[in-house]
């Protein structure tokens, strides 16, 4: 069935209008993704490339079915934007936008809880989802690889896209890019607990970086609760202490959130780490030939 | 972005959080001045970021502002953690009754803020859980609820003075707010003989995230004055962090350069211990003009003996890469410094047949293109050794 997208998602794109949120809304279109409005308060019962634009989240769901947003919206409109996402009970808000106040995550995060978890926010600052030939919400290029039955989840964009083009001759079930943020709404732990459960997916493949105890985490969870073989990769051992290497989170702070503490307590658990991304495809290799 | 001492007891000034009277110096006659202003006994203290300033002696009492004069001229030029101290803060000396520990800081495991407090103050927060541990009272505060009156009472309630303690979280707290702050620490935050509880030290991390909202946070940043290629790089708008090697790297998107530098380390062990000299992130849907500038500021870099662009286009497409490749030859050719060092390049993705054409048509010299991030990696490793 692969993991939270498939081909009956409904899809609505908060941003639709501005030239990012256009921009990737056709490509979403061009990857079969049912997408059926957007929303902007601002341009309500106009149209963009024949899909209606709604004046928010609830009515749009109530128009057209929606189960699925994604926001394009810019940093400053963000935290508005997915409370309004929440509060209608849309069950998936993707959210792409880069540069979110962390605030603003904490905050939308912890309305989400108080919702009781009806919505999963994915992101921010992340690519968001796709599962190959069915749905793409977000921007991974649905180009490079086909369905398959790797899973793979990652904080990096551009490493997942590596990942999918090494190992395009499997595909995936599903690609989830959960961001590089210190406060992100989708974790490891949840995309490894759906994976675990999923008929589609055989092996799952796991991306982190410096930063945080998140891969910690995961390495705990995986040693608990997975059956199926998960492979990972680390990004940032060169990395200096005390330096944000490019996303908002990966940054270490101490001794704390280093790439080799991330790898021992991965291996620990018996979770094989590649020291390259062409190694790590190679070890995920190993589980379908 | 860290804050120094000063800056975060000007902050917590602004948001009514108690401060002691005090001025920043930058030389020996200037804290005599700042001393003399104040009257009275004071403490001389390095403003570097990072901590263990104390234990350096880089905090040091002064009784007049001879003395001042004098401890400043010990502590400015000093060399704490590979820190240099430019900067003294001249502080009122306060008659301590008790130290404690507050701060208010993101939690990045449960995802939520955390206060934490401690009535065994002054030493590092690490020592206090360690030699304290059931006097250390960890809070999470709800960020849509905020800290409330009670809350703050309530972590407040194992200090001699309540009431007053949870004056000055609630003002802690709010500043954390109004600042968009992912750490405020007052370590240690006094009692005085007299029974007045004052911020002795700060400590704040501010979001850059959040920049868009507090235009007055950039005159706090000073941190691209400390490297001339990174203060280059930051006016261009290129994320960069310079480091100690001499392959120089670009790539886009954070997470796939961080993989290339350490790719680039671990073919380096093979060719004379080759390291990265930099991180540079293009960024998504990078033109060939960010590709130039970047490039640009690379070679600028005398430390680089080769460079290694890695990309795959998701959004970014290979083509304008290629063409910023050879737009920034061109540049730096009729500027008269024609490139001289190995460039190894490395295209997949969006328009990467095209990129590679580019690149191959144009022969441009000493640029080579590699199939694999693995192979590149080695070339330029091996070119840099």
């Amino acid at each position: 069935m692969s993991i939270f997208v498939n081909r009956n998602s409904r899809v609505i794109v908060q941003g639709m209008t501005g030239s990012e949120g256009r921009r990737h809304t056709a490509r979403m279109v061009a990857a079969g993704t049912t997408v059926v409005g957007g929303v902007n308060p601002r341009k309500a019962g106009s149209t963009v490339d024949g899909l209606p634009v709604f004046g928010g989240v609830a009515e749009a769901m109530k128009e057209t079915g929606a189960d699925t947003t994604v926001s394009f919206v810019p940093p400053a409109f963000t935290k508005d934007a997915v409370l309004e996402a929440i509060d209608a009970g849309i069950g998936l808000a993707v959210v792409i936008t880069e540069g979110v106040p962390v605030h603003d995550t904490a905050a939308f995060r912890a309305r989400a809880v108080a919702a009781g978890n009806r919505t999963r926010v994915i992101g921010p600052n992340c690519p968001g989802v796709i599962s190959p030939g069915a749905c793409n919400v977000g921007i991974i290029p649905a180009d490079i690889t086909g369905p398959g039955r790797i899973g793979l989840v990652s904080k990096s964009g551009t490493l997942t896209y590596q990942l999918m083009h090494e190992l395009r001759e499997f595909g995936f079930s599903t690609c989830v890019g959960i961001g590089g943020d210190p406060v992100i709404g989708t974790t490891h732990i949840d995309c490894l607990e759906e994976f675990e459960k999923d008929q589609e997916t055989d092996v799952i493949v796991m991306i982190g970086e410096i930063g945080g105890d998140a891969e910690e985490r995961a390495a705990a969870y995986v040693r608990e609760r997975c059956t199926k073989p998960v492979v990972a990769y680390v990004a940032g051992f060169t990395a200096p202490e005390g330096k944000t290497m490019g996303h908002a989170g990966a940054i270490v702070s101490g001794s704390a959130g280093t790439a080799a503490a991330k790898k021992e307590a991965l291996e620990a658990a018996g979770v094989r780490v590649g020291r390259t991304p062409t190694e790590t495809a190679a070890l995920v290799r190993e589980h379908l030939t | 972005m860290d804050l120094y001492e000063f800056q975060a007891k000007d902050l917590f000034a602004k948001h009514g959080v108690p401060v002691l009277p005090g001025a920043v110096a930058q030389t020996p006659a200037l804290a005599e001045e700042a001393a003399a202003a104040l009257g009275g006994p004071v403490v001389v203290k390095a403003q570097v970021k990072t901590g263990g300033r104390g234990k350096a002696g880089g905090v040091k009492p002064a009784p007049d502002p001879a003395a001042a004069h004098d401890r400043a001229g010990d502590i400015l030029g000093m060399d704490i953690k590979g820190h240099t101290v430019h900067r003294v803060l001249v502080l009122a000396a306060a008659d301590i009754a008790a130290e404690y520990y507050v701060s208010f800081l993101l939690d990045r495991t449960r995802r939520t803020f955390l206060a934490m407090a401690s009535v065994h103050g002054g030493m590092e927060i690490e020592e206090v859980a360690a030699t304290h541990p059931d006097a250390l009272v960890r809070v999470p505060v709800d960020p849509l609820a905020g800290l409330t009156r009670e809350a703050a009472l309530g972590i407040a309630a194992a200090f001699p003075q309540p009431e007053r303690v949870a004056d000055v979280l609630l003002r802690l707290w709010a500043a954390f707010v109004a600042e968009d702050a992912t750490l405020v620490e007052v370590n240690p935050l006094a009692r005085t003989a007299s029974g007045e509880i004052v911020a002795l030290d700060g400590k704040v991390t501010l979001d850059d995230n959040a920049r868009f909202r507090h235009p007055d946070h950039a005159a706090l940043d000073d941190s691209a004055a400390a490297d001339p290629v990174e203060a280059r790089a930051r006016e261009r708008g290129l994320n960069y962090v310079k480091l100690d090697g001499g392959v120089g790297v670009i790539g886009n998107g954070a997470g796939l350069v961080m993989s290339t530098l350490d790719v680039v380390a671990h073919a380096g062990e093979r060719f004379g211990g080759a390291r990265p000299a930099n991180f540079l992130d293009i960024g998504g849907g990078a033109s060939a003009e960010v590709m130039a500038d970047g490039l640009d500021i690379v070679l600028a870099d005398p430390d680089v003996r080769s460079v290694l662009v890695n990309v795959f286009g998701g959004i970014t497409a290979c083509d304008a890469v290629a063409d910023g490749i050879v737009r920034a030859f061109a540049l730096l050719a009729e500027r008269g410094e024609p490139v001289g060092k190995p460039v190894v390049v490395r295209l997949d993705g969006n328009n990467a047949v095209r990129g590679r054409d580019i690149l191959r048509t144009a022969a441009l010299p000493g640029v080579r293109l590699v199939d694999t991030m693995d192979e590149a990696a080695s070339l330029a490793a091996s070119l840099a050794s």
